[in-house]
């Protein structure tokens, strides 16, 4: 027979673990505090509305972030809406429609592999597919193909240079397989007992697809999406390679404007030997965490909306 | 999706219908009719007024390489409850979901021979199995209700098929859960969601999303294991008094179950279908000495 432990090693083993996870928790808590914490000290006092309102400047006291935030902007919701229904409909065929074969399983392999390729490969990619469309139709100052008058926000000009469309593209593609995966899991949660249910009723595959299957997912999926939508704000590498300019004077009119971003404005600020400057970066960092927290806001909203019922 | 699931592999005989009628399971349509004239019962009525829904004839199936079911022959009676019973794994089920094909969607499943409803191949590569299902419904094992409000759940299957309006819907709707017997227990909670229903509750839930798309045959898969006694009396009353508009065909382990419901009886053993008859006459003076040893608790 083995011999019993005793009640109190048990107990003491017990609160020991319970002990380092309560720890493991709280550094990642306490770090985060203490940098909002410096953050709000730092920024709170520069920011005005007429930071949000006005353009770059040498003077840090007239500096604002109206080109960056809007550039922000423009750059992520482009990128959401590419990403995520491509990402979604990527996953739905792998999931629900194709059988496993050495075709799905070298895509979904790839998929996997582009998860953790670093980000500033994904700008030389979008500086090559996007920006320059492999030099096929000349460089970009010899435009070679336009569509649209310049005042429409749909504007096209072909390759697309530096522009919002090709930013907002390239960072589609950094979060493509996050939101490739997030859904591909959700659509997994999904029982199979009510893919069943519904094909027994007639459904078609797409009828049961489109009707059963995504709306049970979408909690996981729009979960994807939020955390895919965080890392696609705070990027900056993909976009500095692809020619995300600083010193903007406008903001971005259609698809072809040239566009700065947050991250790569608070990084040329914190970067400044003048103090000034520090402190307008950590003001913009905090309305960079503020766009954030709108853009995963709309994300819970949606995700609230359609998991109602679903609730008992 | 489908394609590999009808095709007949050269390597062995393809069956011809109506071929082997002289079986064992022919007989029974003649043991029948000897029980069908001197019993008073409610059984001995119906089946004097019998018709065939369904035709199996020389049906084999397979996953892969297993030999599932072997060279089957049934009639099933319409409008009359037909129990399939027998031991785990006998392929009382398989065969069941065969007749809704939804067996398409296992990988490397397969069957020959012949599924005939009204006078139309189940199996036939030409087969809409989209239009199949609508024709011949399925209740499972487990309730699976959708994520839904009662009301969508009956309205889902409707709706694949036919653009309803509102009142036509609303109606329909009504009429599904009035004959699953469950719309006293849901009328005033219609829009709620049907995950909050008991156990009991979604599986007849089930049953009137079934009925909703206006089935033929209703095929069910042990729709009472996991429910308790109380409402699993109360599924079988409802299997009862669907019997006189649809053709049920009910797997069960139970088979107190099979006694009371069904009108006749099949046993499976081993995929072979080993007695098939008036579920009396199976129960009280069966043929078989296998069939006998399972439903007296023998084995099994």
């Amino acid at each position: 027979m083995a011999t019993t432990r005793s009640t109190a090693s048990r107990v003491f083993s017990d609160r020991a673990f319970l002990w380092t996870c309560l720890i493991a928790t709280n550094v990642a808590v306490v770090v985060l505090a203490v940098l909002l914490v410096s953050i709000f000290w730092q920024g709170w006092g520069t920011l005005e509305w007429s930071f949000i309102t006005n353009f770059a400047s040498r003077k840090p006291a007239e500096a604002g972030i109206r080109a960056p935030l809007m550039g922000s902007i423009w750059v992520c919701t482009i990128c959401g809406l590419v990403a995520l229904p491509l990402g979604v409909g990527t996953a739905i065929f792998l999931e629900e429609f194709s059988r496993k074969s050495r075709f799905t399983r070298i895509v979904q392999t790839n998929i996997m592999n582009l998860a953790g390729v670093p980000s500033i490969v994904y700008g030389i990619l979008g500086l090559t597919a996007f920006a320059r469309m492999f030099g096929a139709f000349g460089t970009n100052t010899d435009e070679a193909i336009t569509f649209g008058s310049e005042e429409s926000f749909w504007y096209l000009r072909i390759p697309f240079g530096s522009s919002v469309l090709a930013g907002g593209l390239t960072l589609m593609l950094v979060i493509l397989p996050v939101v490739i995966i997030a859904t591909q899991e959700a659509l997994r949660a999904v029982p199979s007992s009510l893919r069943s249910g519904a094909m027994a009723l007639g459904a078609t595959p797409w009828q049961t697809v489109w009707g059963i299957t995504l709306p049970a997912a979408v909690p996981g999926i729009m979960t994807g999406a939020i955390l895919a939508m965080s890392r696609a704000i705070g990027e900056s590498a993909p976009l500095l390679v692809l020619g995300g300019l600083l010193f903007v004077l406008n903001t971005p009119e259609n698809l072809m404007s040239d566009f700065a971003i947050l991250p790569l404005q608070i990084y040329n600020w914190a970067g400044r030997p003048q103090d000034d400057f520090h402190l307008i970066a950590a003001s913009a960092i905090i309305v960079q965490l503020a766009v954030l927290f709108l853009f995963n806001g709309i994300a819970v909203l949606i995700r609230q909306k359609l998991q109602k019922p679903l609730q008992y | 999706m489908q394609s590999d699931a009808s095709t007949t592999p050269p390597s062995s005989p393809a069956h011809k219908p109506g071929h082997s009628f002289a079986t064992a399971q022919g007989n029974s349509d003649q043991g029948k009719s000897d029980l069908g004239g001197p019993m008073p019962s409610k059984m001995g009525e119906k089946i004097s007024a019998t018709e065939v829904a369904i035709t199996v004839r020389g049906f084999s199936s397979w996953y892969g390489s297993f030999h599932a079911l072997k060279n089957l022959d049934l009639d099933i009676d319409a409008r009359h409850v037909t129990a399939l019973i027998g031991p785990s794994g006998c392929g009382k089920s398989t065969f069941l979901r065969w007749m809704n094909r939804m067996n398409d969607t296992i990988p490397g499943a397969r069957a020959e021979g012949s599924i005939q409803l009204d006078g139309m191949d189940l199996l036939a590569k030409s087969v809409d199995v989209v239009d199949l299902r609508r024709h011949v419904g399925m209740v499972f094992q487990k309730p699976n209700p959708f994520p839904k409000s009662i009301f969508d759940n009956v309205a889902f299957g409707p709706r694949l098929h036919k653009t309803y309006s509102r009142a036509e819907l609303d109606e329909l709707v009504e009429q599904s859960l009035r004959q699953a017997s469950i719309w006293n227990e849901v009328k005033d909670r219609l829009h709620s969601s049907a995950l909050g229903l008991s156990g009991g509750q979604q599986q007849r839930l089930c049953i009137a999303r079934a009925i909703a798309v206006g089935p033929e045959v209703l095929l069910m898969d042990e729709p009472c294991s996991a429910l308790d006694p109380k409402s699993t009396l109360a599924i079988e009353e409802l299997i009862e008094s669907l019997a006189d508009r649809f053709t049920i065909v009910i797997v069960t382990h139970n088979m107190h179950q099979a006694a009371r419901v069904s009108d006749k009886t099949a046993f499976f053993f081993e995929g072979k279908l080993i007695e098939s008859g008036a579920t009396e006459s199976i129960f009280t003076t069966p043929k078989n000495k296998q069939t006998e040893d399972y439903v007296t608790g023998r084995f099994g």
